[in-house]
C-alpha cells in the first residue's frame, strides 16, 4: 500500500474487533427491517431498502462462522461498495474512524479459522487490541455465497 | 447564451423532429390539408423567430423552404419524392445551422444557395405551367417575411389580413404586433423598425424601436413577456425538467418514504386519534408522491422510435428498395436511462433490415412478395421484462453462408458447425468480425455493429436472440428488463412474507372454501392436483418450493392447515404452454410495482424475477413464473419459451397451434374463441343483470357492460341453462379500447391450444365456421362480427371517438 496512513471505520463482532477501509463505506445506518430471500446461502440475511435502492444484507457473523444474534439483538448496517454493487454489512456495534499507521501491519496467522483467514487481509496492532482489517470484496463472493 | 435563444434552439428542435414524421407523413397520404397546415406553421414559426433573431441565413433557407410549402398547400403544385427530399434537406440543413448556433453562436459558413434555389425552383411544376394562383402568391409571402410590420400596416385590407392570421395559426404572436395591439408603440414606428430590419439591420426587432425612443423598455419588457407565456402555453401542457433534478426527487422521495415509515411504525404504540389521521393522510399522499415521481422518469419508447420512419424512408430510398414501417407498442414505457441505451442498437438494427434484410423490388416480386417491404417494431411488457421485436419479411439470413462465414474466420471450428441448430447459427451473426453482407456499403456489412449491439444490450442487462426464415424474414428479438420499469402484480403472502407475481403470466383466481377447500385437492400419488373445470391442474405449494430442504416440517404443518382454514387460496399461472396453480396463503391485491434487479449473487436463483419496494417500504421479491415451474417439475428443462408459435396463435387462423376458448351455448352448440380475445371470464348472479333501453346490462367496474347473449344472437334455440344450477349467469369479458361488453354462454368447458384447421366456412353472421377440436365439431365464434350484430354501434363508436 502506497500511503502509510489510512483511515478504517471499525465495528465489532462478538467483542473482536474489525474494520474496512473507510474509502469504501458509503454509510452506516441502524437497524432496518429485512425481506427474508429463501433459497440463498444464509449468509445473505435479506433485502433491505435503502432510500428506494434494494440492498443485499451479508451477515458477518455467519460469514466470519460467529454464533447467530441472539432474537432480540438487531444488527448494525455498514453499507460498502463492493464488486460493483452496494451492499450492507450486518455487525454487532459499530466503532470510530481511525487511523492506523501502515507500520503496525502483519500478515493474518496461520491458525485464524478458514471463514476468517479468506476475508482478513491484515492484522494491525493497536495500543490495547488487535484490527483485523477484512476485504470487503471477498465479503461478497467466494464459495459460500454459491447458490444451489 | 441568450435565454431567448436557448428557447429557441429547444423548440425548433423539437418543431424540427416532428417534421421529419410530418412529412413521411404527408408522402402516403398527400393530400392531406391539416398536416400541410401544420408543417407550414413550424416552418413558419421557426422562419419568424430567426428573423426576429438575426439570423438572416436560417431565415432566407426557410424562406425558400415557406414558399414552396406555400404552394402545396394551396394546391398549385403536387407533392412529390423530389419535393419531400428537397424539403427534409432543408430541415437537414436548418438543424446543422441550429446545431452551429448552439456551439459557436453563430450559422456558420454553410452555404445553402443551391438548395434554396432546389426549393424554388420546385416552386413550379415542370409539366403543368405555373398558375396565375403563383402570382397573387409572391406579395403574400412577402408580407408573411414582414408580418408583423405589414399587418399593423394595412389593416384596411381585411382580406389579407384574415389569410395571415390563419398562416400564423396558433403560432406565437410577434413582437410588433403585441406592442402595437398594447399601444405600446405606434404601427408606424413598428413597421418602420422592420423596414430597417428589411434593409439589412440585422439586430432584433424589440433593439431598433428601444434606440429609436419609440417605446418605453418596461412596456417591451411586459410585450416580450406576454410572448414567452403565448409560448409557454403552446408546449402542450408540457414543461422540461432538468434530469439531475429529477434523479434528486427521486432520492429524496425515497428518504421521505423512509421517515414516513418510521412515522407510522411509531404511530402503532400512539393513541393520539388526530395525529393518527395525520399519519395515514402522510402515508397515503407519500405513496403518491413516489408512484408519481417515479413516473416522471418513464418514457414510452415511441419516443425513439419517431425517428425510425424518416431513417428508413432516406434509406430505402439510397437503396432503391421500398420499405412500409409499421409499430406497436409505442406506448410501453421504458425507464429514461434504459430509453437511451436502447436508442443506438434499435437505429442499427432497424438499419441493418432495412439495408441487408429487406431485398430489392425487383427480387421481392420475382419471389411472390408485395413490392413493398415491411418493417414490423413491437414493444410490450412480458413477465418484467421488455420485449422489443423488429422483423422485417425480407430474404432472412442465410444460415450456410453465416456457418462457412464463422468457419473461415476462425470463430467456429467445423465439427463445431455441423452440430449448430439453425438457431443457433443464426446467432452468430452477433459475432465479433462476421458479416453475411457480399456488398459493403455506406450503412453496414463492415462486420461490426452486431456484436456492438448485443454488447450494449446486455450491458444494461438484457438479451437479444435472432430468428430467421429463409425467404419469410428476419426478427431480433431483444428483452430489456426494466430496471425501473412499472408492471402490473399480484400481491400474495406465503408465510409472514410476501411476494410479487408479474400480471402477465395470471391465468386467473381460484378460491376453494370450505367443503371444496377439503376435498378440492386430490393427490396423485403424492402430487397434489385440483380439477379446474374437468381439467387436472397441478399444484405447487409456494411455501414448500421456498422452503428449500424443509419438506417435512412442511408436510406437518400444511396439514395441521388444511385443517384449520377454511378456504385455499389457488393463482392459476401460464408457464410456456404449461398452467399449473400456485397455493398461496392469502391473496392480497394487485399493483403497479416497480421492477428493480436483484444483485449479481442472487441472479443465478431464476425462481425470483427481481424485487420491489412495496407501498410500505418493504421489499417484496418478484416470483420469476418460468423459474418456479421449473423448480417445481412443473414444466422441462427447456427454458426457451414458444413465442413465435404463440404469437402466430393470435393473429392467423391457420394451421398454427392457436389457444381457444371453449364455451357452450344452447344445449348443444359447442363453441370456441381466441383466448386472446378474452379479456375475463366473469360470473354474475342472475339478479345483478338490469335492462337499459332494450339492452340487457351488469355494473362491472364501476361501469355499465352490456350484455350480449351469445345463443340467441346465433338463434341457437332457447338457452335452456343460461343460468348454471348456482343460479350465475357466465360472462366472457370481451374489451376493445376502453370499452367492454359481456357475451352471456351457458358454461366455460375448457382452454386448448390446438392447431384449428377451419373446415366449413361460415355461413351464419357471427361465425367463422366449422372446426374440430378435442375430437370434436366446434363452431368458431366471430367475436366482432358477433358484438356488432347484437350492438351495431359497438366498434363506430369507438372510430368516432379516435377520431375526436
Amino acid at each position: 500500500m502506497a500511503v502509510s496512513a489510512q483511515q478504517f471505520c471499525t465495528f465489532c463482532i462478538d467483542r473482536q474487533y474489525f474494520a474496512v477501509p473507510v474509502q469504501s463505506v458509503q454509510e452506516v445506518i441502524r437497524y432496518q427491517e429485512m425481506t427474508r430471500v429463501p433459497l440463498v446461502p444464509a449468509v445473505i440475511r435479506g433485502l433491505i431498502n435503502l432510500r428506494g435502492q434494494i440492498v443485499v444484507a451479508y451477515d458477518l457473523r455467519r460469514r466470519l462462522g460467529y454464533p447467530d444474534w441472539a432474537e432480540a439483538q438487531k444488527p448494525m448496517n455498514v453499507v460498502v461498495r463492493a464488486d460493483g454493487e452496494t451492499v450492507s454489512l450486518l455487525v454487532d456495534e459499530i466503532g470510530d474512524v481511525i487511523e492506523v499507521d501502515e507500520s503496525c501491519a502483519e500478515q493474518p496467522p496461520e491458525t485464524l479459522r478458514a471463514e476468517m483467514r479468506e476475508l482478513v487481509q491484515g492484522v494491525y496492532k493497536q495500543k490495547d487490541q488487535l484490527l483485523l482489517v477484512l476485504d470487503t470484496e471477498r465479503t461478497v463472493t467466494g464459495a459460500a455465497l454459491e447458490c444451489k | 447564451m441568450d435565454d431567448l435563444i436557448k428557447d429557441f434552439l429547444l423548440e425548433s428542435r423539437e418543431n424540427l423532429d416532428h417534421l421529419d414524421q410530418d412529412f413521411v407523413k404527408l408522402e402516403t397520404c398527400p393530400g392531406d390539408r391539416e398536416l400541410l397546415k401544420s408543417i407550414f406553421r413550424t416552418i413558419h414559426t421557426i422562419k419568424g423567430t430567426c428573423g426576429f433573431l438575426g439570423f438572416t441565413k436560417l431565415e432566407s433557407l426557410t424562406h425558400a423552404g415557406e414558399n414552396l410549402l406555400s404552394q402545396l398547400r394551396e394546391g398549385a403544385i403536387a407533392l412529390n419524392t423530389e419535393r419531400t427530399t428537397a424539403l427534409l434537406q432543408m430541415v437537414d440543413a436548418v438543424r446543422q445551422m441550429l446545431d452551429g448556433i448552439e456551439s459557436r453562436g453563430n450559422e456558420g459558413e454553410r452555404d445553402d444557395s443551391s438548395l434554396i434555389e432546389t426549393l424554388t425552383r420546385l416552386q413550379k411544376d415542370q409539366e403543368v405551367g405555373p398558375r396565375t394562383a403563383e402570382k397573387v402568391k409572391e406579395p403574400e409571402a412577402a408580407a408573411l417575411q414582414a408580418s408583423a410590420g405589414v399587418e399593423a400596416e394595412k389593416p384596411k385590407q381585411a382580406g389579407e389580413t384574415a389569410k395571415t392570421e390563419e398562416f400564423l395559426g396558433e403560432a406565437v404572436k410577434l413582437l410588433g404586433k403585441i406592442l402595437v395591439e398594447r399601444n405600446m408603440a405606434s404601427a408606424e414606428e413598428v413597421a418602420a423598425a422592420i423596414q430597417k430590419q428589411l434593409e439589412g439591420d440585422t439586430r432584433p426587432l424589440g433593439e431598433i424601436l428601444l434606440e429609436r425612443g419609440a417605446v418605453k423598455a418596461q412596456d417591451m419588457a411586459a410585450a416580450l413577456q406576454v410572448q414567452q407565456q403565448a409560448r409557454a402555453s403552446t408546449a402542450e401542457g408540457s414543461i422540461r425538467v432538468d434530469v439531475g433534478l429529477l434523479d434528486k426527487l427521486m432520492n429524496l422521495v425515497g428518504e421521505l418514504v423512509l421517515a414516513r415509515n418510521q412515522i407510522v411504525q411509531y404511530m402503532q404504540k400512539v393513541d393520539d386519534h388526530s395525529l393518527v389521521v395525520a399519519s395515514q393522510r402522510l402515508n397515503l399522499i407519500t405513496t403518491e408522491l413516489q408512484e408519481g415521481v417515479m413516473k416522471t422518469r418513464m418514457q414510452p419508447i415511441g419516443n425513439i422510435w419517431s425517428k425510425f420512419p424518416r431513417t428508413v424512408r432516406d434509406l430505402a430510398m439510397s437503396c432503391g428498395k421500398q420499405v412500409r414501417i409499421e409499430m406497436d407498442g409505442k406506448e410501453t414505457e421504458l425507464d429514461k436511462t434504459i430509453v437511451e441505451a436502447i436508442k443506438d442498437p434499435l437505429t442499427h438494427l432497424v438499419r441493418n433490415a432495412v439495408d441487408h434484410g429487406i431485398e430489392l423490388p425487383e427480387k421481392r416480386a420475382a419471389a411472390g412478395k408485395s413490392v413493398e417491404g415491411l418493417l414490423h417494431l413491437r414493444a410490450y411488457h412480458e413477465g418484467g421484462q421488455v420485449n422489443i421485436e423488429i422483423s422485417d419479411d425480407g430474404a432472412g439470413l442465410d444460415i450456410e453462408k453465416i456457418r462457412k462465414k464463422a468457419q473461415q474466420r476462425g470463430l467456429l471450428r467445423p465439427e463445431q458447425a455441423s452440430v449448430l441448430t439453425e438457431r443457433e447459427a443464426a446467432n452468430l451473426i452477433f459475432l465479433p468480425g462476421l458479416s453475411t453482407a457480399e456488398k459493403v456499403s455506406s450503412v453496414s456489412g463492415r462486420g461490426v455493429g452486431m456484436d456492438v449491439v448485443k454488447t450494449n444490450i446486455e450491458k444494461i442487462g438484457g438479451t437479444v436472440d435472432v430468428q430467421s426464415k429463409p425467404g419469410q424474414g428476419t426478427t431480433v428479438r431483444m428483452k430489456i428488463p426494466l430496471t425501473l420499469a412499472i408492471i402490473p402484480a399480484l400481491i400474495v403472502t406465503s408465510g409472514e412474507d410476501r411476494y410479487a407475481i408479474p400480471q402477465v403470466s395470471l391465468l386467473e383466481l381460484v378460491r376453494l372454501e370450505g367443503e371444496h377447500a377439503r376435498k378440492g385437492i386430490e393427490m396423485l400419488s403424492g402430487a397434489p392436483v385440483h380439477r379446474l373445470r374437468g381439467e387436472l391442474l397441478p399444484l405447487v405449494y409456494l411455501k414448500r418450493e421456498l422452503n428449500n430442504g424443509a419438506g417435512d416440517a412442511f408436510e406437518l404443518k400444511s396439514a395441521a392447515e388444511h385443517r384449520e382454514t377454511a378456504s385455499v387460496n389457488i393463482v392459476v399461472l401460464q408457464a410456456e404452454d404449461r398452467q399449473f396453480g400456485l397455493v398461496v396463503d392469502e391473496i392480497n391485491d394487485t399493483e403497479e410495482i416497480v421492477v428493480k434487479p436483484l444483485s449479481k449473487q442472487m441472479k443465478s436463483i431464476d425462481t425470483f424475477a427481481g424485487a420491489t419496494i412495496m407501498g410500505d417500504g418493504c421489499v417484496a421479491l418478484i416470483l420469476d413464473v418460468m423459474g418456479l415451474a421449473q423448480r417445481a417439475n412443473v414444466v422441462g428443462e427447456n427454458r426457451e419459451r414458444a413465442g413465435s408459435a404463440r404469437e402466430a396463435a393470435t393473429t392467423s387462423k391457420g394451421n398454427e397451434k392457436c389457444a381457444m376458448l371453449l364455451l357452450q351455448c344452447g344445449d348443444e352448440g359447442r363453441m370456441a374463441m381466441e383466448l386472446s380475445l378474452v379479456a375475463r371470464l366473469e360470473e354474475f348472479k342472475a339478479d345483478s343483470i338490469e335492462t337499459a333501453g332494450e339492452q340487457q346490462v351488469v355494473q362491472y367496474r364501476g361501469e355499465i357492460m352490456p350484455l350480449v347473449r351469445v345463443s340467441e344472437v346465433l338463434r341457437l334455440g332457447r338457452h335452456s341453462e343460461a343460468q348454471d344450477r348456482s343460479g350465475m349467469t357466465q360472462v366472457v369479458v370481451y374489451s376493445k379500447d376502453g370499452r367492454r361488453v359481456g357475451l352471456v354462454v351457458d358454461r366455460i368447458l375448457d382452454i386448448v391450444e390446438e392447431s384449428v384447421a377451419l373446415q366449413q366456412p361460415g355461413k351464419r353472421e357471427g361465425l367463422f365456421g366449422s372446426a374440430v377440436i378435442q375430437q370434436r365439431v366446434t363452431d368458431l365464434l366471430d367475436v366482432h362480427s358477433l358484438i356488432r350484430t347484437a350492438i351495431p354501434d359497438f366498434f363506430e363508436s369507438q372510430l368516432a371517438r379516435e377520431e375526436r
